[in-house]
């Protein structure tokens, strides 16, 4: 059984692909400084055995990298009429469906290498800690837009807490 | 002064008990109500101070008692400080540094509380205090959560209490402390009616308060004695009487006592294999703790009650410090009822609740979540009926009394599939959920049974969830996010096709559940319905009117056949 988590007629709409770009950059950086800090106990010591930490590591970044691509088309979100469905994951799949009514504010946030490609994180926060629907990758444009179509959505359906 | 204007405040000063009579009350409570800056208990920064103040009152007294006497009747030791001190010629200086010291504090207690202003408008509650620092605190009245009064020992002999507005979030409390005991009830009433929706003028619900006149000392001991619940706002009879035996007993078998027997056993293992006795020593914190935690949820739970009232659910508890909170309706996120394996023989239930004010200490959190400490299932259906009036048919009965009894397959629940035995060995066959009119029902665990309900009008979003072995098993988790609490609203091992189902429907009744929600301003429609039907004296269908209306108008998916039967 390979079949996915999803919904039945879902049409979801991708995040920009550049998005692939933020990510195996932020995963570089983060590879090479972990593989050269576990690396020096090897060289200070000497001791051979040691370097496998740093080589394990780095073959995990490299998969991680190489899943990339596929781990950004994954990711996809959805405006039905009264919810936005937001979905994440390839090995572990996360489906969330958040009515427009609980929003309770809209975060725009851009990174340096967001920035760097013209991209922008959406993060939609309702009462709930546990709601967590963050959608990256989207460009700017589209990520100002969504924000104010999700206000407005939000306004014309405002629900208590 | 910042308002040299504002009405003079004079809540119940003690010395006029005979101009305290009954009518003037609930007027007092309008007026404070008014939309005007008011003041505190004049006794507050005394109270505040509490234990302290009286410490420090009592070490003077009896130092001076002591100098009073040697001087009486002149025994002199040399070693006497305050003697050394007068030969040494500081005497006089230090006197006078302490008079000033206490004249500056005197001054700092009076200023501070001439600076501590609140006032209760339509639209919220607003508290301002402080001297140098000064701090501005504003509640919406539309999101309280709930209301709190609380009369901590000291505070209750002075006849003083502590009257906290709950709003959403972390810590999120505007607090009144002190005010008048029979002030600060009048005063709940009121803002709850202000933030009911209804106009002061719309509800002139005659609240004659049938008080107990007579001197000082008689209003106090009364107001000791009376019940935790004002007879005037709730119907008199809490629904739920937890008898002492059931309480020590529910104490005796919890999970903390079997920890507790357990690192006994080990640290007597330890002393006789060892033959030292230094691991007593390890033992005698863990005595304190236990004790201390045994004795703090007993007290919490003494007197306890639970009533419905025309405002919401009033919970009240506590023996020496008393603490009764009104939860208006609409306010609670989440139920759990759970029953630890040790209580199931004799068949007792706790019911705890996520609401959206927390508290920011975890022994205050652990007693506002838990609803009802212990109670047999005819209490728990009573409290479920009072805080999900829409759960009250006897078809959601059934499925509630499925939801707590022992497994069975073939009921109203969709459970986890046989082929998630490995993930849930005993419980898969409890394993699952439901809806139940406007809630979402959860249903876990063999050992440690628990039914978590979800009013779909709190639900604030739905999610699905599935790792590389639950794929492999066409299993999927199913998580129905709530306000932060005790309980997360989860259930795993479910099968792929159903959780999917099941995400569409909730989230398809949340959106329903949540446009037709109109408990933020509970009365606002319906004040004059529940006017009548209190002048009625039906106070049950008017607590229970406006939420019962707002669920029939939901087209939940109560009759859908996949879900119910």
């Amino acid at each position: 059984m390979t079949e996915r988590l999803d919904l039945r007629d879902a049409e979801w709409r991708g995040i920009s692909t550049k998005y692939a770009v933020v990510e195996v950059g932020g995963l570089l950086i983060m590879g090479v400084i972990l593989s050269v800090a576990t690396a020096i106990p090897t060289f200070v010591t000497g001791i051979q055995w040691l370097a496998a930490i740093p080589i394990s590591l780095g073959i995990i970044f490299l998969i991680n990298i190489a899943l990339t691509p596929r781990r950004v088309r994954a990711i996809g979100y959805m405006l039905r009429d009264d919810d936005l469905v937001f979905r994440r994951g390839l090995m572990f799949r996360r489906v969330v469906a958040v009515p427009y009514g609980r929003m309770q504010l809209v975060d725009i946030n851009r990174g340096p290498l967001d920035r760097a490609v013209g991209l922008s994180e959406l993060k939609f926060v309702t009462a709930a800690a546990s709601t967590g629907v963050v959608i990256p990758g989207l460009p700017e444009q589209d990520a100002e837009e969504l924000r104010d179509t999700l206000v407005a959505l939000a306004e014309s359906r405002r629900a208590g807490l | 002064m910042t308002d040299p204007l504002e009405p003079v405040p004079a809540p119940e000063h003690e010395p006029a008990p005979a101009q305290q009579a009954a009518p003037i009350l609930p007027e007092q409570a309008r007026r404070l109500a008014d939309g005007g800056w008011h003041r505190l208990h004049p006794a507050t920064p005394f109270l505040r101070g509490g234990i302290a103040f009286l410490a420090i009152i009592g070490v003077i007294i009896v130092n001076a008692r002591d100098i009073f006497l040697e001087m009486i009747f002149g025994g002199d030791n040399g070693f006497e400080p305050f003697d050394r001190l007068a030969r040494a010629g500081f005497l006089i200086p230090i006197v006078l540094i302490v008079l000033l010291v206490l004249l500056m504090s005197v001054a700092g207690f009076y200023f501070s509380w001439r600076m501590h202003t609140f006032r209760i408008t339509d639209e919220l509650v607003e508290v301002r205090s402080g001297i140098l620092f000064r701090t501005n605190r504003r509640g919406r009245l539309d999101r309280i959560q709930g209301i709190n009064i609380s009369r901590p020992i000291f505070a209750r002999l002075f006849g003083a209490a502590r009257l906290e507005v709950n709003v959403a979030g972390q810590d999120a409390n505007v607090e009144l402390a002190y005010l008048g005991s029979r002030g600060a009830d009048d005063l709940r009433r009121a803002i709850l009616q202000l933030a009911s929706g209804t106009r002061a003028a719309e509800s002139a619900v005659a609240q004659a308060p049938g008080q107990e006149h007579g001197g000082i000392v008689e209003r106090r001991v009364s107001e000791l004695l009376a019940p935790e619940l004002d007879p005037n706002a709730a119907p008199p009879e809490s629904i739920v009487r937890i008898r002492l035996p059931r309480l020590i007993g529910s104490l005796v078998f919890s999970e903390a006592t079997v920890m507790a027997i357990l690192i006994a056993i080990g640290i007597f293992v330890a002393v006789t294999v060892t033959g030292r006795y230094f691991w007593l020593l390890a033992f005698l914190p863990g005595v304190l703790g236990f004790v201390g935690y045994l004795f703090a949820r007993l007290t919490r739970s003494l007197r306890y009650s639970i009533a419905a009232t025309e405002d919401g659910i009033r919970i009240g508890y506590g023996l020496l410090s008393t603490t009764n909170e009104t939860l208006p309706p609409g306010r609670i996120h989440a139920v759990e009822v759970s029953q630890p394996l040790m209580w199931r023989p004799a068949g007792w239930w706790e019911i705890k609740i996520n609401t959206a004010s927390q508290a920011s200490s975890s022994t205050e959190t652990a007693a506002k979540t838990t609803l009802l400490p212990v109670g047999d299932l005819d209490d728990v259906h009573r409290v479920l009926q009072l805080i999900l009036p829409s759960l009250a048919d006897e078809h959601s009965r059934e499925l509630l009394e499925a939801g707590l009894s022992a497994s069975a397959n073939d009921d109203a629940y969709v459970t986890s599939p046989k082929r998630a035995r490995a993930l849930r060995w005993f419980s898969w066959r409890r394993n699952g959920y439901a809806l139940i009119s406007d809630a979402v029902a959860l249903r876990k665990g063999a050992i440690w049974r628990s039914l978590i309900l979800v009013p779909q009008a709190r639900m604030q979003s739905v999610s699905m969830h599935e790792g590389p072995l639950l794929r492999r098993m066409g299993l999927a988790e199913l998580r129905v996010h709530t306000v932060a609490g005790p309980i997360s609203a989860t259930i795993g091992a479910m099968d792929r096709g159903d959780v999917i189902d099941f995400f569409d429907e909730a989230g398809r009744a949340a959106v329903l559940s949540a446009g037709a929600d109109t408990s933020h301003r509970w009365r606002s429609e319906n004040a004059k319905r529940a006017h009548d039907a209190q002048k009625a004296h039906d106070a049950q269908s008017a607590q229970d009117a406006p939420i019962a209306e707002a669920a029939e108008d939901v087209p939940v998916a109560a009759d859908d056949p996949e879900v119910t039967l």
